[in-house]
């Protein structure tokens, strides 16, 4: 693991790359916190000014200027609080982009082990929810955290000023709004994690529950389905009315401190006039002072947690920023590569697996030779298959391609040279063009469609917009055969000198399944295959068939040579016995 | 659409999404859902308008009570005639702070109640309605936009309900009252500061406007944002095997581009409307200074006067802010009502009947009587007559398209026919109560659904009350307890999110022995085998025997393997019956089965 030295705060200290191009402008908007705060100081004082001096001593023209001094004060006040709020709209909002696009680039990066073990919610709220919390943080609480304490610690010494015995008063009474702020903030958060955990739990029975609708609807379990949200939403709201509660006593209590206090200053202060220690102008200051000291102290509570919460979401970033790829980049390009691939004694096991999934695989395929990989379920065929593209690397014997370590190649070299096609065919929410293209941007229309021909993929002229028609999940709604072909044309486009198809037509019907293979038999002619294949129709596009069974090849040869020879291949791979066998049997069931 | 996001396509089906364009009215539809929500707490709602603007009358008080403090207060002290008028009107502040306290916990309390309340009812309805709604519904409207709805729709008018109503309520009493009190206290400065009341309409106004359009614009981008991320990691075997990063690195800068862009203008909009309340509400402070000060100076008005409007200045300009965020939430809230609305009213295309009907006897005879079904213009059956005698097993074979699943989803009433009746036992589909009918029909669909839980649960779904034995004896009879038994945790094993822990032949397996526990009179089998390799196939076809005993079967099968177990075959072509007899026969003859038949023995050599 990269991790850096440890520092007391972590994950933030580390993102700390991002402020530094921003030095300037956090500068400016410190400086323009911290002024606008002295500006608006002022005014109460002048307010005092005003009432002891001209108005006391019947001086119009000292009241014009004062008032004229306040309103300049006023006016400075909000033009540094502009400058302060424009500036950090580009600088904060910057910072974050950058650290958005890394963590993107970083990601997908990342070897598929890794995401095999995050889910892709969980990313994401890294790379929104924890960046925001980061970016409100620099771009407000570190400020105002130092601008708030000063403004207080001076508003304080102000108020002391005025008259000892109310400033303490005040000074005290601040004590418990932001510790009150601070603990409120924290079960805030805690119960809010907790209503969307439980929101998380509600939304996955909705989307079990839209998914299985026909299943829902064929056994008519209608109730017992809603009775199942109904007991997560019945929860949802006692977390919810524990939040309202919660919030309810806080907010009351945070007006009803200082209000308590102004009616405290009222009383005292008031009494402090009619004995002269206090003038009136000095009263009315205290209160106007006592109103400006409010937000920054409740904000104080806040910002301290504020800064809990970014430490917390600096640290979840780096978790992913320190994560390093298991799958390192080689160093050497194929020049038209022949597309020799080779297995040689290969294991593989899963990090923190007990056993090897594969096992001293052995396979040797020659340039354009297609071979099929049959076996049971479970057998290790899609593990082997991804050894290809190394989306694993091996963790024992070697792979070859042409001879040389697939690990010494570069990975852009490797996967230009294989190209392969998924079971669960991965559609992104954009054009089919885009879909089909996705490893060849610069591929032209001709050779888009070309691809789909061979795949049998014609409907996609049937869609309304043709190639420009948005598919996935955003767009136009395809059924599994459909995407199947679609990942094939996918596969076959930029005709890869090696293709690996794992078993790609399975959700086809027979019809369009026997056109796939005709085309197929075409588009693998003179470039080397692994086909993955359930039924004899697709092992029949083979040269060679291999048995895999429990991890290790434990036969190679023709389709029909295993046929006779080996029983477990017969087991896997006729349906013919079993059909005829049916069709023989006598129909006992006629009644 | 811009020339850089070509990528994207064309989205053939409009989205529903997005944050729609601003109005301050709802649609009669919204309002009527809103007053059926609301309507139970009419009495509530009435004590919640009482407790807001007794809580603000209260928060008027206090500078008024420092005025009079001030200038009632201070010159007995002063002049040694005790303090008894300044001890009163503290106390009576002290009561108004405490009014106004208690006033606004239990306002809080009190709306945050009928607020969640409301909320579940919600949620309670809108479930209720997508479980009620029919399957085509379901097929048109996709599982994303249900869960929308389901959760940041409803989340936006929870975000209304919980700050969005009291802050406009507050903030506009306090403006108002403010106002109303400045005038009484001082008319003259009071107009001199109401003066400022058209400028700060004026920029609200205009905050207003410019940060709804800010608002959509960061959701769309956002929304876009989300999606390339997501889609990214969760295809990162596509992304990496097809050497995708840079190009997706690309696009992805740009959308995060738009969104900074996006964000920084909603930024700038707040950077230049909060100093400006604050400009206008310090330049009205000097003029307060100065003419309020002047007036005291020349006798016309007391200091206590001039500091209560200090004090009132605090609290008057501060609400325009929350005004302006209620907006906001207002319009994601209403967009969210107006889709909420739709899909509540949305009438169900297979409705229960008015006055179910029983059948004379439970035998299991299926009825197609002149059914004509389309999806859209064309129809896929057109007078399709068939009857299925009680006990027989029916497979339907044909090419893709021919109309084959649209006969089981009719079957088991998923649709109802445009034309002509289905019967069951001589009783129309669409005269059974839904309990009966569902006790009757079952289907088993190709993917074998597996729920995230238990593989007893899994099967205990076709039949809820049934007790653990049962549930074993299903799996038993349909084989499925051979794999069961091998698992650590037997019928305890989690099977995890779409049973992704077991294989596709296993989970079908499931699904025959829930199938099988429901004990149907009808049981049909939509390409039920499909998905399977080999030896799972062998697996199911086994359970098939046992599965179909004694009741009524409809097979559709695209592979020969499940039509062998058949009574009779008939084959669709085209939405019409064009070949209809026992396996044999049909095999022997030279029609459309036996030259599948001879297609699918070709490809098994």
């Amino acid at each position: 693991m990269g991790r850096p030295a440890a520092h007391p705060f972590g994950g933030l200290w580390a993102l700390r790359r991002y402020v530094r191009p921003y030095r300037t402008q956090l500068l400016v908007m410190a400086a323009g916190a911290g002024l606008g705060v002295a500006a608006s100081l002022v005014i109460p004082l002048v307010t005092m000014a005003v009432i002891n001096g001209p108005i006391a001593h019947r001086q119009v023209g000292a009241l014009a200027w004062l008032a004229l001094l306040a309103t300049a004060f006023g006016i400075a006040q909000a033009l540094l609080m502009f400058t302060r709020r424009w500036v950090q709209s580009a600088a904060v909002v910057g910072l974050e982009t950058a650290a958005r696009n890394d963590l993107y680039a970083h990601l997908q990066r990342l070897h598929i082990g890794f995401h095999d073990q995050w889910q892709s919610g969980q990313l994401l709220s890294r790379a929104t929810v924890d960046l925001s919390t980061i970016r409100r943080f620099i771009g407000y609480g570190l400020i105002f955290l130092v601008v708030n304490t000063v403004q207080i610690a001076a508003v304080i010494v102000l108020l002391l000023r005025l008259d000892l015995g109310l400033g303490a008063l005040v000074a005290v009474s601040t004590v418990p709004v932001a510790i009150l702020a601070n603990r409120f903030e924290r079960t805030y958060i805690r119960l809010s994690r907790r209503l969307q955990d439980q929101q998380g739990d509600l939304t996955t029975l909705v989307e079990e529950s839209a998914e299985a609708i026909r299943v829902i609807k064929a056994f008519g379990r209608r109730r017992l389905v809603f009775g199942r949200f109904d007991a997560g939403a019945v929860q949802l709201r006692e977390t919810a009315m524990a939040k309202v509660r919660l919030s309810a006593g806080f907010w009351t209590a945070l007006e009803l401190i200082p209000n308590l206090v102004i009616v405290a200053i009222l009383l005292i202060g008031a009494l402090a006039v009619g004995e002269g220690t206090l003038t009136l102008g000095g009263l009315v200051a205290f209160f106007t002072l006592f109103i400006q000291l409010e937000w920054p102290v409740q904000s104080l509570g806040f910002i301290l947690s504020s800064a809990q919460e970014a430490l917390t979401a600096a640290d979840r970033i780096q978790e992913v920023f320190s994560a390093t790829s298991e799958v390192q980049d080689g160093n050497l390009d194929l020049n038209r590569p022949a597309g020799r691939l080779h297995f040689e004694q290969v294991s593989f096991r899963y990090p923190g697996g007990d056993r090897d999934v594969l096992r001293a695989i052995d396979l040797d395929m020659v340039p354009g030779e297609t071979l099929a990989l049959v076996g049971p379920t479970g057998s290790g065929k899609s593990t082997l298959v991804q050894l290809i593209c190394r989306f694993h690397d091996v963790t024992g014997g070697r792979i070859t391609l042409d001879g040389v370590d697939l690990r010494r190649l570069t990975l852009d070299s490797l996967r230009r040279t294989v190209q392969l096609a998924f079971e669960e065919p991965i559609l992104f929410s954009a054009s089919v063009r885009e879909n089909v293209a996705l490893g060849w941007p610069e591929a032209d229309d001709q050779a888009v469609r070309h691809a789909l021909e061979i795949a049998q993929a014609d409907f996609v002229d049937e869609l309304p917009y043709g190639l420009d028609t948005r598919i996935g999940e955003q767009g136009q709604s395809l059924s599994g055969g459909q995407r199947q072909r679609l990942a094939l044309a996918r596969a076959i486009l930029g005709a890869p000198p090696v293709l690996v198809l794992d078993d790609t037509l399975s959700a086809l019907d027979v019809h369009t399944e026997a056109r796939v293979e005709a085309g197929l038999r075409q588009a693998l002619r003179g470039r080397t295959a692994l086909v993955v294949a359930h039924r004899p129709s697709t092992v029949a596009l083979a040269d060679r068939v291999a048995l895999l069974e429990d991890g290790t090849i434990t036969a190679v040869g023709t389709h029909h040579e295993l046929l006779a020879r080996i029983p477990a291949y017969r087991a896997i791979l006729s349906q013919a016995q079993e059909a005829e066998g049916g069709a023989d049997r006598p129909a006992a069931r006629v009644r | 659409m811009t020339t850089t996001d070509s990528w994207r396509g064309v989205a053939a089906e409009q989205q529903d999404d997005l944050p729609q364009a601003a109005t301050l009215f709802l649609r009669d539809r919204s309002r009527r859902l809103l007053g059926s929500l609301l309507r139970p707490y009419r009495p509530a709602v009435a004590a919640l308008l009482a407790l807001v603007v007794l809580e603000n009358l209260a928060r008027l008080a206090t500078p008024v009570l420092v005025k009079v403090g001030i200038d009632s207060g201070i010159p007995p002290v002063v002049h040694g005639r005790g303090a008894t008028v300044l001890i009163t009107v503290a106390a009576g502040a002290l009561g108004a702070v405490v009014i106004q306290a208690a006033c606004h916990r239990t306002f809080l309390l009190l709306s945050g109640r009928i607020g969640q309340d409301v909320l579940l009812e919600l949620r309670r309805r809108l479930f209720e309605q997508f479980m009620h709604l029919s399957v085509s519904f379901h097929e048109r409207y996709t599982s994303g936009r249900m869960i929308s709805r389901l959760t940041s729709d409803v989340e936006a008018i929870d975000t209304l309900l919980a700050t969005g109503v009291e802050d406009l309520i507050s903030a506009l009493l306090l403006v108002v009252g403010t106002g109303v009190l400045l005038l009484v206290l001082d008319w003259q400065l009071g107009l001199v500061t109401l003066a400022s009341f058209p400028l700060l309409i004026r920029l609200a106004a205009w905050f207003r406007r410019q940060s709804a359009l800010a608002y959509r614009r960061t959701r769309e981008a956002v929304a876009l944002l989300i999606v390339q991320f997501v889609e990214s990691m969760r295809g990162i075997r596509a992304v990496q095997g097809f050497r995708r990063e840079e190009r997706n690195q690309a696009i992805f800068e740009t959308i995060n581009d738009r969104y900074r862009l996006a964000n920084r203008r909603s930024f700038r909009l707040n950077a230049v409307f909060g100093p400006g309340v604050l400009l206008i509400g310090n330049v009205v402070i000097g003029v307060v200074l100065l003419y309020g000060g002047y007036r005291v100076l020349s006798g016309a008005m007391t200091i206590g006067v001039l500091a209560a409007f200090l004090l009132y200045l605090g609290q008057f300009f501060e609400p325009m802010q929350d005004i302006t965020d209620f907006y906001n939430t207002f319009q994601a809230a209403s967009a969210a009502l107006e889709k909420l609305s739709g899909v509540l009213e949305e009438a169900p295309e297979v409705a229960p009947p008015a006055e179910p009907r029983r059948p004379a006897a439970s035998l299991g005879e299926l009825e197609f009587d002149g059914v004509r079904f389309g999806y859209r213009a064309a129809p896929v059956l057109d007078g399709l007559d068939l009857v299925v005698p009680a006990g027989q097993t029916l497979a339907v074979v044909g090419a893709t398209g021919a109309g084959k699943t649209t006969l089981a989803r009719l079957a088991a009433r998923f649709y109802d026919p445009t034309l002509g009746r289905i019967r069951l036992d001589g009783v129309d589909l669409r005269d059974y109560a839904e309990a009966d009918l569902r006790r009757a029909v079952v289907m088993v669909t190709q993917e074998g659904y597996c729920f995230a839980g238990t593989i007893a649960d899994n099967i205990g779904f076709g039949r809820p009350t049934a007790d653990r034995s049962a549930v074993l004896q299903a799996a038993r009879a349909v084989g499925a307890d051979r794999f069961v038994d091998r698992l650590p945790l037997g019928y305890d094993t989690d099977v995890g999110k779409h049973g992704g822990r077991l294989s596709a032949g296993q989970r079908q397996l499931l699904a025959f022995a829930r199938a099988f526990l429901a004990d149907p009179r009808v049981l049909i089998l939509d390409e039920a085998t499909a998905a399977l390799d080999v030896p799972s196939e062998r697996l199911v076809q086994r359970a098939l025997g046992t599965v179909l005993a004694g009741r009524t079967a409809l097979i559709i099968a695209h592979r020969l393997t499940t039509v062998e177990i058949a009574d009779r075959v008939i084959v669709l072509d085209r939405g019409r019956i064009v070949e209809d007899g026992s396996p044999r026969d049909l095999l022997g003859g030279s029609g459309r089965y036996a030259a599948l038949h001879q297609a699918w023995l070709a490809s098994l050599a």
